[in-house]
């Protein structure tokens, strides 16, 4: 069946369509990733988006057990090719069907490479993707341009508090849409991680005496969370450890005065290499985000930049002055993507008192 | 950290002559090294053997060395030029060991010279076999379990404690020979008692066998502040078992996960970190097919054909980077010349394919072992990009110019089902072509898989492209069908063979329906920034991104595709060359190649970079684009030339001598007639299309004769026959490499083999040198040691030489570059060939001459003259030195292979003896190709009857120099019959101690066998002898005049040898 892309600012694409025959408008973005697609529609952090492949072999390897959360939430998946077959060991079903299963419209079959060049070019833009081909472009781009992605982190949250056995320092988890790999790799240094919905009142995580607090990734505008950005600022005040990644590093940035811009097309990939401004050493590292912490109304006496992109020189982390806290925009769970900065979960225990790699 | 300002001048090892292993990936990522140092100042001596390369030109260093690559040729140099650091990581495995040798005897350190890009301790622990592993263990890093054997108990009881199969590898035995894999002890033991006995020091390696696992490469960038990038991850479909180079690659990886990608990514950065590389290098991986279970197959602390592959997969310029951080600089600092936007420190990111096909030499070696092995046998390679799969193996396949175009193009129809399926355990370069016969047949995927190990997604695929062909044979060619076998890159002529129809009506219904290719960018960022370089790539069913321009003048420059035998790094140094001359004449130039391992295809040499298959179809697609004002064909070798009737066709003006003119100097007839017209004597001969008519030829002319196929380089499929028989046999041959032309066939003549490369603008000529051969004709001229200036032809036979060059570049109307191949007998002087095109010789002319010969060439094609380029016309004065080209071939890597010399070309490389006088330039020549003699002064002689009384005269310099002399029955008596002292020894069919007994005892030096005619006989005594002398690593010679020079060459050894400076040769 055909399908198509039509974008906000009038482009169609004419493709096959993949997955659900449902329409959608969503925000389009693309990730470079070139492994790493089923982390990618299991990431919380694209929900409100459909996003696009820009390496065009996907589903090589299938379905595995790599989950990021227990669905998939993008909005949508627009591909070149998918492949016939899946091949590898692990493999538990091919992508076609866990499209179709997850209810996940997409389109396959069109240029990708130009599309991510649309949206290098004139920024990240909403879409729709149909499978009618009666569509009517009138009616369509002003519903296109209208579009608002909203608070999606209340609908990617979890809905109750769950607890990961550890022996070693316990941590308060915020999900905001938060990836597996997060709670697993506290887990796996001995943590005992306790997940808590995104809405959870800050009172109540600061009354279980968490040795530290983690908040998580997860999708959408940061400045759409209000009452979140509230609890943190209390967060902040108590004396506990914190650690924050991407949508938690901007939201501790938010409820500590400073301010946050939507990038023209963010970050999405495995590839971007940060600075350890503390050492200069430079990390590959994953990213996800389209929202940034403006560092140029940054009160050193609040924060001062820890990391930074080297290729654009966007803020990619903050050390909170005289805090414990450091918050950082990429993604040291990896998954997918590099895991070269892994050891930011060392250096999280070791703020909370414990040793590196227990 | 910013740039080192200590080193100010910079010794640069190259990695010598071309072989199979080490060919001109490191001319790629030498050049690229050179510019990125001068770039920052720093004064660069360059020293390598190899004359054919880009690297040894002037304007790369600042001083360049075309000298032997010895430790004593290096510390001479750096002794004379007094460099503060050596860079040993660009040249190879060679310059890594030269580079070694110089820090461990402490030379480095008493001089005050420090090594850059890396340590020596690094280069221990990634090399020493023990150090490796013990490193690898430190950091938990797996590696296949192993020991090194004396005795046979002691390889079964190692065996016992790993379990079988087990991979046996004597030690320093050539290609691979004596070793394999035993399943059980039986053969673990008859394998193991052959390879101690073949081993000079006896001792096997056992190992773990790892076969069938996948193998995964990644090339690693690392710099002195410890910060790490992978540049690419690379996946064999070949599993592990055969040499990377022999595999088909695809970049990056398709059938690894997230999960294992990052494992093994992770894996190569602790393994740099540990290693403590600065630089390049390259981690080779055995991923089990089934588990997360890995092991780590080896790491090239160095730049590597794998790492020239990634850079030109990516667009990551790996050698220029690393050069930048042997500075001091950091990945952060070092901006990305593609996007010129992002650095060094950022992980390229494909949103393409890459295929690569090893090129492998069995089109030569008729006779040699065509298995693929864990010793590599490929002499260069064509990569490929497409948006698929299918469609980049598709350009791949028809790049490699061996009269394949798909996975039709080696019929196993003929086997049965049964023979099918035994056939496909052969691991060959034949083996997708078995699969694809076996989808035909209904084979199941998994059973191939079974048999094959590959993948099944890549098994899958080669089934998508056999579904497309039955399509096209059994359906109706609707536009839709037709736009799916373009996506996947069927050629319009595969498709109008399937489908019945002509290739122009396939276009027609192409262009009718807007099925048109369109080209991308390789930019290493999948498109996530913009790009500046215009590297494209062609795919169908996209949208066009190439830039337009309408510059003044543009030109096309067509590549020489695969490095083969032939057609070697010379053309791609001529080609390079063109592009910047018409690039200093304010053309925009657009060059096409398809082979990875060239300076050509760097992204910064022409304006646009086309990375495609040289095909006509490939090569219209970006002419309709580009619109040239001319394309250039003379400088790509054969590979361009054979496309010159086509860019007519497309409309596109031949620069430089014309199509009709090259035709002449090819086609029998119209040679012929040129020749009668100008006066040249030729050996007499005839054209024929058949055995029969070859026979009839043949007879009239009286043997021997030289049959040989026309419009092919190299003297491929050359032979010289002496009966009928033989005629049969060679005709056989030449119709399976060549069935479009005819074949020639010429009395053979025997004397003095002169050659002649020389410039024409229409009018004047200018010759810049002439060469002579040491080898009398019936030796390919690629073949033979090449002398300049000509030694032993008086100033009458080179005015005769002069004049005949000037009629025939007349006579073809030549504008541009001519060579010629001449005999001189006696007083006459015949034609033996004209090539209307560059040649092997060019770049070593150019150098000792000062001439710059493809440089004049291009402006005269552009249009000025001899006169105006301020040259006087005619044989330019000769050098101050001699200089001497010597072949150097890799038949040690070739099992099985006929090492005779003969009138096809088999050598790999060359290298260059360059000195003022004739006996130091030859023996810098033999030491510069390897040759290290005396050792144990004991020689073996057997030589044809013909060859007796010259062989007495050889035999008395070796006995003069203390060489004990063995030879077999004939040979030793006619020796010693004219006092010479000679042993007798057995032939292999007597009884022992034979000569096999005394090559295993391994105290030859050197074999002097010259055999007799007739071939393909692998029996035979004499090609036992040169086989098992070859495996041991015993130098063999095969003909008398060779025999000679290097007894020359021992008679005049000597231990300081005087440097040249090629950059300050006069007339530079």
């Amino acid at each position: 069946m055909k399908a198509f892309l039509i974008l906000e600012d009038g482009t169609v694409f004419c493709g096959e369509s993949i997955g659900s025959t449902r329409e959608v408008i969503s925000e389009i973005v693309f990730n470079t990733s070139m492994t790493g697609y089923l982390e990618v529609l299991t990431d919380p952090s694209y929900a409100g988006q459909a996003v696009c492949m820009t390496y065009p072999l996907i589903g090589n390897y299938g379905i595995t057990p790599d989950m990021e959360s227990s669905r998939s939430w993008v909005d949508g998946y627009i591909v070149r090719e998918l492949s016939r077959i899946p091949s590898n060991f692990r493999c538990q079903g091919t992508i076609q069907d866990f499209l179709k299963e997850q209810d996940i419209p997409g389109i396959a079959g069109i240029d990708t490479r130009a599309l991510t060049k649309i949206l290098r070019d004139k920024g990240t833009m909403n879409g729709m993707i149909t499978t009618n081909e009666n569509y009517n472009l009138d009616e369509i781009l002003p519903r296109l341009k209208a579009y608002r992605t909203g608070d999606v982190v209340s609908k990617v949250t979890c809905s109750e508090a769950t607890k990961l056995a550890g022996k070693g320092k316990k941590v308060a988890l915020l999900d905001f849409g938060a990836k597996k790999n997060i709670a697993k790799s506290l887990n796996d240094r001995g943590c005992e991680v306790t997940i808590y919905p995104a809405h959870t009142p800050a009172a109540e995580i600061l009354a279980s005496n968490p040795d530290g607090i983690m908040l998580s990734n997860g999708p959408g505008d940061p400045k759409d969370c209000g009452p979140i950005i509230d609890e943190i600022k209390k967060l902040y005040d108590s004396e506990v450890p914190i650690f924050a990644i991407c949508l938690g590093h901007q939201l501790m940035a938010l409820a500590t005065g400073c301010d946050t811009h939507k990038m023209k097309y963010g970050h999405r990939g495995g590839n971007h290499p940060v600075k350890d401004l503390e050492t200069g050493r430079v990390y590959i590292s994953s990213q996800n985000h389209g929202y940034v912490v403006d560092v140029d109304k940054l009160d050193p006496a609040v924060a001062t930049p820890a990391f930074v992109n080297v290729n654009d020189g966007t803020n990619e982390g903050l050390k909170y002055t005289g805090k414990n806290i450091f918050t950082v925009q990429f993604h040291p769970e990896a998954c997918p993507g590099p895991q070269d900065s892994g050891y930011l979960f060392d250096r999280f225990i070791e703020m909370m008192g414990g040793a590196a790699n227990a | 950290m910013p740039k080192n300002n200590d080193i100010k001048k910079v010794l640069v090892i190259g990695s010598g002559p071309i072989v199979i292993g080490q060919a001109a990936e490191f001319d790629y990522a030498g050049t690229q090294a050179c510019r990125s140092l001068k770039e920052e100042d720093v004064e660069v001596v360059l020293v390598n053997s190899n004359p054919a390369t880009i690297m040894t030109d002037k304007n790369i260093a600042d001083e360049v060395y075309i000298e032997p690559l010895t430790v004593p040729v290096l510390e001479q140099i750096i002794l004379k030029e007094k460099p503060d650091s050596v860079l040993p990581t660009l040249g190879g495995q060679a310059g890594l060991n030269l580079g070694m040798e110089l820090e461990e005897s402490g030379f480095l350190k008493e001089h005050g010279v420090r090594l850059i890009g890396t340590t020596a301790e690094t280069i221990f622990r990634a090399e020493d076999r023990q150090a490796f592993k013990d490193t690898m263990e430190k950091i938990h890093e797996p590696v296949a379990a192993s020991q090194v054997v004396t005795t046979i108990e002691d390889g079964v009881r190692f065996t016992n404690t790993i379990g079988y199969p087990v991979v046996l590898r004597p030690a320093f035995t050539l290609g691979g020979s004596g070793g394999g894999i035993a399943h059980d002890e039986n053969e673990l033991r008859e394998i193991l008692s052959n390879g101690l006995r073949l081993s000079r020091v006896h001792e096997v390696l056992v190992e773990r066998c790892i076969a069938g696992w996948k193998e995964i490469e990644y090339e690693v960038m690392r710099d002195a502040a410890g910060n790490c990038i992978t540049v690419c991850n690379m996946e064999n479909i070949d599993p592990v078992g055969v040499h990377t180079g022999d595999s088909i690659v695809v970049a990056p990886s398709q059938t690894l996960g997230d999960k294992e990608y990052q494992m093994l990514r992770t894996s190569a950065l602790n393994i740099i970190s540990e290693l403590g590389i600065t630089g390049g290098c390259n981690v080779q991986y055995a991923l089990h097919p089934e588990t997360f279970e890995y092991c780590v197959i080896e790491v090239n602390p160095r730049v590597s054909r794998s790492s020239a592959l990634a850079s030109k997969a990516t667009g990551y310029p790996i050698a220029k980077v690393a050069a930048k951080i042997a500075l001091g600089y950091t990945l952060d600092e070092i901006k990305n010349a593609i996007t010129k936007k992002t650095y060094a420190s950022f992980e390229p990111m494909l949103d393409y394919v890459v295929v690569k096909i090893p090129r492998l030499p069995f089109d030569k070696f008729i006779t040699a072992k065509r298995t693929l092995t864990t010793q590599m046998k490929a002499t260069g390679e064509v990569m490929s990009i497409c948006n698929n799969f299918e469609g980049a193996l598709m350009k791949a396949i028809r790049s490699l110019e061996q009269h394949v175009d798909c996975l039709l193009s080696y019929d196993f129809s003929e086997l049965t089902t049964e023979e099918l399926l035994a056939d496909l355990e052969i691991v060959d370069d034949r083996r997708i072509y078995r699969i694809a016969e076996g989808i035909r047949r209904g084979i199941s995927q998994e059973k191939m898989h079974d048999i094959t190990q590959i993948d099944i997604w890549f098994i899958d695929k080669i089934a998508i492209l056999v579904e497309m062909e039955q399509a096209l044979q059994n359906q109706e060619l609707t536009v839709e069908l037709l736009r799916e076998a373009k996506r996947i890159e069927y050629p319009d002529t595969v498709i109008a063979r399937l489908t019945d129809k002509t290739v122009d009506e396939i276009k027609d219904m192409r262009y009718n329906n807007g099925i048109v290719a369109a080209f991308k960018m390789v930019d290493t960022c999948a498109a996530e920034f913009e790009a500046q370089t215009p590297y494209y790539y062609s795919v169908f069913g996209s949208e066009n991104e190439a830039v337009e321009t309408n510059p003044k003048k543009k030109v096309l420059v067509l590549g020489s595709g695969p490095i083969r035998i032939g057609q070697g790094i010379e053309f791609d140094y001529c080609s390079v060359h063109c592009t910047w001359a018409f690039a200093k004449e304010g053309y925009e130039t657009i060059i096409v190649n398809n082979n990875p391992e060239t300076v050509s295809t760097d992204f910064d040499i022409a304006d646009k970079l086309y990375f495609e298959p040289l095909t006509a179809e490939d090569v219209e697609n970006i002419v309709r684009f580009e619109k040239p004002d001319g394309a250039v064909v003379q400088f790509g070798g054969q590979t361009a030339i054979k496309l010159t009737e086509d860019l007519m066709r497309m409309g596109v003006p031949i620069l430089g001598t014309k199509a009709e003119d090259v035709d002449a100097a090819e086609d029998r007839e119209l040679f012929d007639q040129i020749l009668e017209q100008t006066q040249i004597p030729r050996a007499a001969g005839g054209t024929v299309y058949t055995a029969e008519e070859a026979k009839a030829v043949a007879n009239r002319l009286g043997y021997p004769v030289l049959v040989r196929p026309s419009y092919v380089l190299g003297g491929q499929g050359m032979q010289i026959a002496f009966n009928d028989g033989e005629i049969e046999e060679f005709i056989d041959i030449i119709n399976q490499i060549a069935q479009d032309h005819p074949i020639l066939v010429d009395k053979y003549l025997q004397g003095k083999e002169i050659e002649v490369d020389a410039i024409c603008d229409g009018q004047d000529i200018l010759i810049p040198g002439i060469m002579e051969h040491i080898e009398r004709t019936g030796v390919h001229s690629g073949d033979s040691i090449s002398v300049y200036p000509a030694p032993t032809i008086g100033k009458d036979i080179k005015e005769k030489i002069t004049d005949y060059t000037e009629r025939l570049a007349q006579a073809l109307h030549v504008k541009g570059m001519i060579n010629i191949q001449f005999i001189v007998m006696d007083d006459d002087v015949y034609v033996i060939e004209v090539n209307p095109r560059s040649s092997r010789t060019v770049p070593y002319i150019s150098k000792v001459t000062g001439i710059p010969i493809v440089d004049l060439a291009t402006q005269i094609i552009i249009g000025h003259t001899i006169r105006e380029l301020g040259y006087q016309p005619g044989l330019q004065p000769e050098a101050e030195y001699v200089a001497i080209k010597m072949p150097v071939f890799s038949f040690e890597k070739l099992r099985g292979a006929e090492i005779s010399l003969g009138p096809e070309m088999k050598s790999t490389g060359e290298c260059l003896g360059i000195a003022t006088s004739f006996n130091e330039a030859l023996y810098k020549a033999f030491l510069g190709a390897g040759i290290q003699l005396p050792k144990h002064k004991q020689m073996i002689m057997t030589v044809k009857d013909a060859d007796k009384p010259e062989a007495v005269g050889v035999a008395r310099r070796f006995a003069a120099l203390g060489y004990k002399i063995y030879a077999t029955r004939s040979t030793a008596k006619y020796l010693n019959d004219h006092g010479v002292e000679a042993l007798w020894v057995n032939k292999i069919s007597q009884e022992s101690p034979n000569v096999m007994d005394l090559i295993l005892g391994h105290k030859i030096d050197l074999v002097i066998d010259t055999p007799t005619q007739g071939h393909g006989d692998k029996t035979r005594d004499g090609f036992l002898i040169r086989r098992n002398a070859i495996e041991t690593g015993v130098y063999c010679i095969t003909a008398i005049d060779t025999a000679n020079a290097l007894a020359n060459s021992l008679e005049h050894a000597q231990e300081q040898l005087t440097l040249v400076d090629i950059a300050k040769v006069k007339n530079a």
